[in-house]
C-alpha cells in the first residue's frame, strides 16, 4: 500500500453547498478506485499568496488516502485538470514519517506547540516536549541570519 | 582620557564570539517538513520569498533538500509566493 495527499484549491465564487460537493466527488472517485481514504482536511478558505485565474482566494481541501498501487493517479489528476472549479492541486507521496506527521497533526500535538509558537513571546522558556521545542526555538533562527550579517560587515 | 580598563565596560561583550550554527532538524529529531505550513518556512526565505541558503540558516543537506521542496509546494499551491518584496 502506498500512502498519498492530493491538496487542491476549489473557486471561492461558488456556492457553499457547490463547493462541498465539488470535494465530495473527488473523494467518491478515489474510493472507486479502491482508495482508502484516511482523512479529508478541510482547510477553508485562505488568501492566495498570488492570483490564480483572477481569484484572489481558494478554499483549500486535502485529502490523506492509500493506494495499492499508483495507476489511478493518471486519471484521477486528469479529471482535476480539466474541472474549471479547481485552481490548483498538487498530489504527494507521503513516506512514514509524512504519515505519522500527518496522524499526530490530527491528534493535536502539533497545532498545539504552533499555538505555543505564538505565544513565543509571553513564554520563552521551551518545554520538553520535542516538536515545542523547536517551534519555540524557531524565533532565534531570525537572530542568526543577522547576526552573521554583523560578522560579515566586520570582515568588510 | 579613558583608561584600557574603562574601555573594557564600554564596549559589548559579545561581539566578537559567534554562536556554532546548528541542524534544528536534527537536534530536536523533525523528520517530516510539511508544505501545508507556510508560517513555519517562512522562517527559511528572506524577504523576497527567496530560499535562505544553507551557510545562514545551518541546516544540515537532507533537510535543506527537503526545505526546498517544501517551499516549492507551497509555492505552487499559492501558500508562499514566487516573488515578493517586504515579506515580513
Amino acid at each position: 500500500m502506498r500512502n498519498y495527499e492530493t491538496t487542491f484549491i476549489v473557486d471561492p465564487v461558488l456556492s457553499t453547498e457547490d463547493i462541498k460537493s465539488t470535494a465530495q466527488t473527488y473523494v467518491d472517485k478515489l474510493r472507486k478506485e479502491g482508495c482508502e481514504i484516511v482523512f479529508v482536511d478541510e482547510m477553508g478558505l485562505r488568501t492566495l499568496a498570488y492570483d490564480i485565474n483572477k481569484r484572489s482566494n481558494g478554499i483549500y481541501y486535502s485529502i490523506e488516502y492509500t493506494s495499492p498501487n499508483g495507476a489511478f493517479i493518471r486519471d484521477f489528476e486528469l479529471a482535476l485538470r480539466r474541472d474549471e472549479r479547481i485552481l490548483r492541486f498538487l498530489t504527494i507521496a507521503l513516506d512514514k514519517y509524512g504519515v505519522q506527521y500527518n496522524a499526530d497533526k490530527r491528534a493535536g500535538k502539533i497545532g498545539k506547540a504552533k499555538r505555543q509558537k505564538q505565544e513565543k513571546a509571553a513564554k520563552t522558556e521551551a518545554s520538553a516536549h520535542g516538536i515545542s521545542r523547536k517551534k519555540a526555538d524557531s524565533p532565534s533562527l531570525s537572530g542568526v541570519p543577522s547576526g552573521d550579517a554583523e560578522s560579515f560587515k566586520e570582515e568588510e | 582620557m579613558a583608561s584600557r580598563d574603562d574601555i573594557k565596560f564600554l564596549s559589548n561583550p559579545k561581539i566578537g564570539g559567534r554562536k556554532k550554527k546548528y541542524c534544528r532538524f536534527k537536534r530536536y529529531g523533525i523528520k517530516h517538513i510539511d508544505y501545508k505550513d507556510p508560517d513555519f518556512l517562512l522562517t527559511f526565505v528572506n524577504e523576497q520569498g527567496k530560499i535562505l541558503p544553507r551557510r545562514i540558516t545551518g541546516n544540515s543537506l537532507k533537510y535543506q533538500r527537503k526545505i526546498g521542496t517544501a517551499i516549492k509546494r507551497a509555492r505552487h499551491l499559492a501558500m508562499l509566493p514566487y516573488l515578493t518584496d517586504l515579506l515580513k
